[in-house]
């Protein structure tokens, strides 16, 4: 054996590195296999990101179709419900500088809405409940509908359809237990004396008797 | 002398608690109208079981708990339920809550009730559920259900039982006058909270040295109990549940814990004197010992006030001067929050109402810019990075914010206090705290939306292909029947289907014996009722024609029987 290596140096060595190569290969492609990644997973993570209202305003239908298209190169501002908050988790993910909101597709509200259906009115027609994306509507043919409140997203779908026009978006109600504290109003600018940079302070004529009777 | 431990960080504030200390706790008359919020605790808002119009008597229950987190409400008073609704309540928002309004009737009568005297062979379970009865909650200022804290379950042996009588921060006396009157009584209450948790081997009360005349009323009575009074140095903040575990054991609460995983649990004073009441007196929690104090106010001292009592009528009693106050705090000047009108009411947690003078607390100077001095990293009881946690509140940037422990923060306000820069520092962490809390829920929600969004599309999906399977169905049968009708087109083959038609609907013999003999005694009946009717007519006497007509029946019948039974005769 040894003499066939020493006598036959390069047959020897194109084995050797035929067979490792053959081992190695044919590890990768078990693991290949075993360690396969169904699905795009940059895609599900986008779709965490995205607020799940399925209101379509970005063009497509729903949430999810829309992070497949950002996935593949979309613009990433297209989402008014998610804001600009949305938009700047996604271009931290994908490490893209962060535009704002296209207004194209709607501007961002700072009021939460939810549907309200004016029971009286209701004619029975189900159109409203084909539209809702989240099965938040109740009701039957020729019956009464009415909008599961903790359920609807405040998507919008449903206004649309409605032949009676009994629907109406109403802003959600707020009381004692989810009120937070508001922000302080931010300190004017990052040095004190930078009064001329400053928006806040240059529209003062002296900002300095302030600090001296502080002082 | 117990050994004490130091906290990491703490201020030294102007103290100013002996001015509301030169009178004994005094009464207040009671006003016409008590406003009785319907949450007054952490947890579910209780539920009004009263209507309008019903008349109530003291200490008579007008709200259930709601849930295993929540506490009852008590009349404070005996009157008449006049109004259910919501009112502004004590909250930092100035926001209205549902409460319960009493208009008093003068009679000031309390609902008949016995108490248990000998608590010691009571149950643990029983004298948990009389709590919860008496609508008890933390009475320190967090309002957390008495009974929920002290039934950590079984898997946490309580062997640390620690009774907070630091009340650390400026101005408050409230539980310093407590002890000076009723020290007996609170004692009472720690052998009763001993026994609930089983006689937990160390109870400690823990207490600044800033309050001699308080230690020295309750030395006497703690004699031969195994009860340990601690005195350790004043320091603000003390009071803190987390710093004053560590004072007194040395023990570090680990973040997100609480005292009952590392077998401690942690009472304040006043909450014990209101166990005490509820379990030996049969009185609920319906009053609390209240701090009336700033220069503002021409009186200074702890009043007993009914809960619901105003915060106006606290004030008109101390000669409240309206133009000199800079606002009415409830609560003290480092954790206690401005109040949007004086009508709210007092509640179980209302420990001080702050009445100063603008020299007393001027207003907030505005805001200069960090200098990053670090002055507020060195005060910092929770030993968390405050100007750190600033820039990131400001930035938004929730994930560091929880990297650096924010809701470690007590929000004691020390940072606040000592920033040169009168930063208004624990607004900035509340704000971002709720903001993340927010962030937390919106997260859950939108993770359901998706969930039935997704579900939903299934769902379409599904009947969609149901449709399509049957129009798949429906084509083939139609395809099928033209094939057959056409394969087969001669007029022999439709008779001779028609006639296997017929002869599939003919019955089997037995049946149709069954029909015959069903037939012949139907005929047989119906014979016999106008061989009846022919006869009654014959005994009436009636004219020749009905009797004519009746016979003609009867024929009529009788050969219907008899073609009936030949038939069956025939079958046979």
């Amino acid at each position: 054996m040894l003499d066939i290596v020493i006598q036959q140096p390069i047959v020897a060595a194109l084995v050797a590195l035929v067979s490792l190569g053959l081992i190695f290969g044919a590890l990768l492609g078990f693991a290949a296999e075993k360690f396969k990644v169904h699905g795009d997973p940059v895609i599900d993570q986008i779709d965490e990101l995205l607020p799940q209202t399925q209101c379509g305003q970005c063009g497509f239908p729903g949430c999810r179709p829309y992070a497949e298209s950002i996935a593949d190169g979309d613009a990433i501002n297209k989402c008014p419900p998610g804001g600009q908050a949305t938009i700047n988790a996604i271009a931290s993910l994908l490490d893209v500088p962060a535009p704002d909101l296209d207004e194209e597709h709607g501007q961002e509200s700072e009021v939460k809405t939810v549907a309200y259906i004016r029971e009286d009115e209701c004619i029975g027609c189900t159109k409203c409940i084909q539209a809702c994306p989240v099965d938040a509507i109740l009701g039957a043919a020729k019956l009464m509908h009415t909008v599961i409140v903790d359920e609807c997203t405040g998507c919008d779908l449903c206004v649309e359809p409605c032949p009676v026009d009994c629907i109406d978006m109403l802003p959600v109600e707020q009381d004692i237990s989810q009120w937070q504290w508001p922000a302080p109003q931010t300190p004017d600018g990052l040095i004190a004396t930078d009064g001329m940079n400053n928006p806040n302070l240059a529209g003062q004529d002296n900002p300095e008797p302030n600090r001296e009777d502080a002082a | 002398m117990r050994k004490t431990w130091l906290t990491p960080g703490g201020v030294h504030p102007p103290e100013n608690k002996q001015q509301s200390l030169t009178q004994p706790i005094g009464e207040l008359p009671i006003p016409d109208r008590l406003v009785v919020p319907l949450s007054q605790h952490i947890g579910a808002p209780s539920i009004a079981c009263v209507k309008v119009g019903d008349c109530v008597l003291k200490g008579q229950k007008i709200a259930d708990s709601a849930g295993s987190v929540s506490v009852a409400v008590h009349a404070p008073t005996s009157g008449t339920i006049t109004a259910i609704e919501a009112r502004p309540v004590a909250h930092s928002s100035g926001m209205t809550a549902p409460c319960i309004e009493i208009s008093n009737d003068g009679l000031d009568q309390w609902i008949a009730s016995e108490g248990i005297a000998d608590f010691e062979h009571t149950s643990p379970s029983a004298l948990l559920s009389v709590i919860t009865e008496a609508g008890i909650a933390g009475m320190g200022g967090a309002g957390f259900p008495t009974a929920v804290k002290l039934n950590p379950g079984f898997q946490r042996p309580i062997d640390t039982l620690i009774i907070n009588a630091t009340e650390c921060e400026p101005y408050i006396t409230a539980d310093d006058a407590l002890i000076r009157e009723r020290a007996e009584e609170i004692i009472e209450g720690v052998r009763i909270l001993s026994h609930i948790l089983g006689n937990p081997s160390n109870i400690l009360i823990g207490i600044e040295d800033n309050k001699p005349e308080a230690i020295a009323a309750l030395r006497p009575h703690i004699q031969d109990t195994g009860i340990s009074l601690v005195s350790f140095p004043t320091k603000y903040p003390s009071g803190g549940e987390k710093q004053l575990i560590y004072i007194l054991t040395g023990k570090e609460l680990p973040s997100g814990q609480i005292p009952a995983d590392i077998g401690t649990v942690c009472v304040n004073i006043g909450t014990i004197y209101a166990i005490k009441r509820a379990v030996v007196d049969a009185q609920p929690l319906i009053s609390r010992v209240t701090t009336v104090t700033g220069k503002a106010c021409a009186i200074n001292r702890n009043y007993n006030v009914l809960i619901g009592t105003a915060v106006s009528h606290l004030l008109q009693h101390n000669n409240f001067d309206q133009q000199a106050c800079s606002r009415v705090v409830m609560g003290g000047p480092m954790m206690g929050f401005s109040l949007t009108s004086e009508d709210v009411p007092i509640v179980k947690t209302s420990n001080c109402i702050l009445a100063p003078i603008y020299q007393e607390i001027p207003e907030d100077e505005p805001a200069q810019p960090c200098i990053r001095c670090g002055m507020c990293a060195e005060v910092c009881p929770a030993s968390l990075l405050p100007q750190q946690l600033f820039w990131y509140s400001q930035a938004k940037d929730h994930d560091r914010l929880q990297a650096h422990n924010l809701f470690d923060c007590i929000e004691c306000g020390a940072c606040s206090y000592v920033c040169p820069s009168n930063i208004p520092l624990v607004q900035y962490y509340r704000n971002s705290k709720g903001e993340i809390k927010t962030a937390q829920q919106e997260k859950v929600k939108s993770d359901h939306a998706r969930e039935r969004f997704e579900f939903h599309k299934q769902r379409i999906e599904q009947a969609e292909q149901e449709r399509e399977a049957k129009r798949a169905a429906r084509r083939e049968a139609a395809k099928q029947a033209k094939s057959t009708t056409a394969g087969s087109g001669s007029a022999a083959d439709i008779v001779a289907a028609a006639q296997a038609r017929a002869a599939a609907k003919k019955l089997n013999p037995e049946q149709q014996q069954a029909k015959l003999e069903r037939a012949v005694a139907s005929a047989e009946m119906r014979t016999q009722k106008a061989q009846e009717k022919l006869d009654s007519a014959t005994a009436n006497n009636d004219t020749e024609e009905k009797l004519n007509v009746f016979s003609a029946a009867l024929t009529a019948a009788q050969q219907k029987l008899d073609q009936a039974k030949a038939r069956l005769a025939e079958h046979k």
